[in-house]
């Protein structure tokens, strides 16, 4: 079988994160995991286009807030529930994903320019989530409180904990596919070389199409979940600039075009801004600064991010490179 | 199996390839030469869809193929290589081939498998698993020759996989060809090492500035005084011609 | 039909913030549409020259327009530094490693302006902060005027500078081939940093002119990013020119979307270029130019 160690690593590592809920018993403690894994999911969503694929989107958020106003809009003005919301949610921003795509990748946008696009994109949904009236405008909205799971609120957290867990899971699940599928092969390809992919039989538009799709119903599904979890979102939460760096800094940290990397920089990332916290206090901006810093350093000095320091370690083993790791 | 009818390029008020018309048998070894700058590479631009010609039209085994994308025509079966390899760095060298291979094999087993299949046959076989970044020049080169093969083409079109191999190599490399042939597949390369245009080719069209100025069989065409004038300009063609005469044979 | 009364001076409103937009667009064209260095850090890098002129004027009572004696040349050693030391070592020759890096620069600079200043929005008094003249019945903050003209001087001096120093002529050569700049014996690194540094620079000249009419804090500079790219790219990607027409159009066009969409939408209309040109015209209205 093709990548089945990682397979079993993959499911592994869900495996223990999936007993937290049993053994953790302060909410807070198991609120991190959600942290993290919430993280990683935007993440790996990133990871897909960026990664995989070699687009690299300044403005995931453009993704992210569609898939959280979607939920918060379905639900308060069209009283929609928010498990369908999801639904809606995902392939909304996948829609909005898939439109971005081709206004880029029919246009032959790439590198810099993809980025800048991107990013054009997202700020303008940042203004007209601002000037409408369905979102609530620069107010924002506000997700009545009602726990109960049919209404994908959950008085404890731990419905929250499995509600990321299988988003999360499906997620690196999909990652996991890529290494070893047709597609896959296809998108790296395009990714490591345009014109040879093509010469060989690749449409590169459409696999590009395919990675933003993906990509984008991914990370619309990390802005449903951020919606149910803090049940308030404003044009800046949703569609501002943050949410796209942390979508990009998380794979790149951990290790881009790697199946595990988004997991290792979202736990990084997290716990590097729960320590700050710890020691400095709540001050703006230092966590924020520590994470330039990061990215900064990562691509000076280890542009494969923090896991080829296991690759390194693992080839000293076997000789098998873990390209699709 | 080709089938190209005068098909003209021109970028910017040069043109590149001018009015050229070339019919290719199934089954054959064709080759293409020509100084360099003659237009050879953007001639398999064209023919590829990688660029669009202004003018001319191109069938592939009785299909127009003009303007369809070069995806698509590698899928209908004629697949390129290019003159600066183009490795995907970072893959392996299967995975690399299996790119290829995933044309016809939606299986990521089966694209691999016979990944390794066409990497043996190329000569590659005991550098499955090393990156291609890592690949000398020779080895890249079989490399690209490898990746186009997976893709079971009907047609291939090589373009310069000898350039900047010594001769050792080239001697490896020109067998490979000869058996690519030899299962059935049609040939047409661009070669500049003439060594390899006489001994693998049967045909040879000769490109000059953008226009198709002979074409016959390679020992006739080498012997072709514009052929010989256009690779080193009239003077020296015509101290050569002296030369010749003076030295009693 | 609207009022000529409101539009023009609403269009004179637009042309002055338009020169204010390119004043901040010329030294990311010479980086980013000369060099393509795509410098993500711009905007933070304005607001760290403003914060500077604030300090200037808050704590010496140094005039902003004095300010334009100090400014400029910090700014240009910190872009030569930064330059020198980060971003050409970490780009490993990639297009998006610079950007990476430069967004991580932004972060950093917006961050520890955050830490350090507080996201309070300051402004500086001068004697000349009220003062308007009347032009076709618009008042014009004298200040405007004064950017305005001085984002024309200075787009006449980078160009100046291009085409006639030896300096510049390193940075066209540079700017079309990179090998063989190098060989002929021109210092590739020492070049990249020079223009990077001009680059910053003209970011001083514009904190010192936009000062007085203007305000600062730390999130001041993200907002001028986008608008700064899409000058560039609007104004064909290296010309001075081009970046000064580019400026003054998107300054109309946020003005007239402004106006007639309201002002929450207006600049709506810059982005909707911004994609719309890199998608069906990315060499710019100009077309390309050095």
């Amino acid at each position: 079988m093709i990548n089945t160690k990682q397979l079993v690593a993959l499911l592994v590592i869900f495996g223990l994160i999936a007993t937290c809920p049993f053994w953790i018993v302060s909410p807070s403690t198991l609120n991190t995991v959600i942290a993290i894994l919430y993280i990683a999911l935007l993440g790996q969503a990133w990871n897909i286009l960026g990664g995989y694929g070699g687009q690299f989107s300044f403005g995931h958020a453009a993704f992210f807030g569609t898939g959280a106003y979607t939920v918060a809009v379905l639900q308060i003005q069209f009283g929609i529930n928010p498990w369908l919301g999801m639904v809606a949610g995902g392939l909304l921003a996948m829609g909005v994903a898939l439109f971005v795509g081709f206004a880029s990748f029919r246009y032959g946008l790439r590198g810099s320019y993809f980025a800048l696009v991107t990013l054009a994109f997202a700020e303008v949904l940042r203004i007209l989530s601002n000037s409408v009236g369905f979102t609530g405008g620069g107010v924002g909205i506000l997700i009545p409180l009602e726990r109960d799971i049919a209404n994908m609120q959950f008085a404890d957290n731990r419905g929250y904990f499995w509600l990321i867990w299988t988003l999360c899971l499906a997620c690196f699940l999909t990652v996991w596919w890529l290494g070893r599928s047709r597609f896959g092969a296809w998108l790296m390809a395009v990714r490591d070389n345009e014109d040879a992919a093509r010469a060989l039989g690749v449409d590169v538009f459409k696999t590009k199409m395919g990675a933003v799709a993906l990509s984008g119903f991914f990370s619309g599904l990390a802005g449903v979940f951020y919606a149910q979890f803090y049940l308030y979102l404003d044009p800046l939460i949703a569609y501002g600039s943050a949410i796209s760096i942390e979508s990009l800094l998380v794979p790149i940290i951990g290790g881009m075009g790697t199946l595990f990397g988004p997991l290792i920089g979202a736990a990084v990332i997290h716990t590097l801004s729960e320590v700050t916290r710890h020691n400095i206090g709540d001050v703006p901006g230092v966590a924020l600064a520590i994470y330039g810093v990061l990215l900064i350093v990562i691509v000076m000095f280890l542009p494969r991010g923090l896991i080829s320091i296991f690759s390194v370690a693992k080839r000293a083993f076997s000789k098998r490179r873990p390209a699709n790791a | 199996m080709l089938e190209v009818n005068g098909i003209s390029k021109s970028f910017g008020g040069l043109k590149a390839v001018d009015n050229v018309s070339m019919k290719i048998a199934e089954g054959s070894l064709v080759s293409l030469i020509g100084p360099n700058g003659a237009g050879k590479t953007t001639f398999f631009a064209l023919v590829t869809g990688f660029h669009k010609p202004d003018s001319g039209t191109v069938t592939l085994a009785g299909s127009d193929i003009l303007g369809v994308k070069p995806s698509d025509i590698a899928r209908a079966g004629m697949v390129r290589t290019f003159q600066i390899v183009q490795p995907f760095a970072g893959q392996t060298v299967r995975e690399n081939i299996a790119v290829g291979a995933h044309l016809r094999h939606t299986s990521r087993r089966d694209a691999l498998d016979r990944a390794r299949e066409v990497a043996e046959k190329v000569g590659l076989g005991d550098r499955l698993d090393q990156d291609a970044a890592d690949l000398t020049v020779a080895g890249r080169k079989r490399l690209e020759v490898a990746r186009a093969l997976a893709t079971d083409p009907k047609l291939v079109l090589f373009d310069e996989v000898l350039a900047g191999l010594n001769p050792s190599e080239i001697r490896d490399v020109i067998p490979v060809i000869r058996a690519v042939r030899d299962s059935g597949v049609t040939i047409l390369l661009i070669e500049h090492v003439m060594q390899a245009v006489m001994s693998l080719s049967e045909y040879t069209f000769v490109l000059n500035q953008g226009r198709l100025i002979a074409e016959g069989e390679p020992r006739a065409v080498a012997a072709n005084q514009t052929v010989v004038e256009a690779y080193l300009g009239p003077g020296m063609a015509a101290r050569l011609k002296r030369q010749a005469a003076e030295v009693p044979a | 039909m609207i009022d000529p009364v409101i539009l023009i001076p609403s269009l004179i409103n637009g042309l002055t913030t338009g020169a204010l937009y390119a004043l901040v667009a010329l030294g990311l064209t010479l980086i980013y549409g000369v060099l393509h260095i795509i410098n993500f850090a711009h905007g933070a890098m304005l607001m760290m020259a403003l914060y500077g002129v604030f300090f200037l004027n808050r704590l010496f009572g140094i005039d902003p327009y004095v300010a334009l004696l100090i400014v400029p040349p910090a700014m240009f050693a910190i872009g030569y530094a930064l330059q020198r030391g980060i971003i050409g070592r970490a780009s490993h020759g990639r297009d998006e490693n610079i950007l990476l890096v430069t967004l991580g620069l932004s972060i950093i600079i917006e961050n520890m302006a955050l830490y350090f200043f507080r996201s309070d929005t300051r402004t500086i008094e001068t004697p000349y902060s009220f003062e308007v003249v009347e032009f076709a019945g618009a008042f014009v903050p004298v200040a405007k005027v004064v950017a305005f003209f001085g984002a024309l001087v200075t787009a006449a001096l980078l160009w100046a500078f291009m085409s006639k120093t030896d300096l510049g002529r390193a940075i066209r050569a540079l700017a079309k081939e990179r090998k063989g700049a190098r060989l002929v014996g021109i210092n590739v690194d020492h070049v990249f940093a020079m223009s990077f540094g001009i680059g910053v620079a003209c970011l001083g000249v514009a904190a010192c002119l936009l000062m007085p009419s203007y305000y600062v804090n730390p999130q001041v500079g993200y907002g001028f990013v986008l608008i700064a790219f899409t000058t560039v790219v609007l104004g064909g990607m290296g010309s001075f020119v081009g970046a000064m027409i580019g400026g003054l159009v998107i300054g109309v066009v946020e003005a007239m979307g402004g106006l007639f969409l309201g002002d929450s939408l207006g600049q709506f209309g810059i982005f909707a270029i911004f994609i719309l040109i890199l998608m069906f015209r990315p060499t710019g209205l100009l077309g390309h130019k050095v």
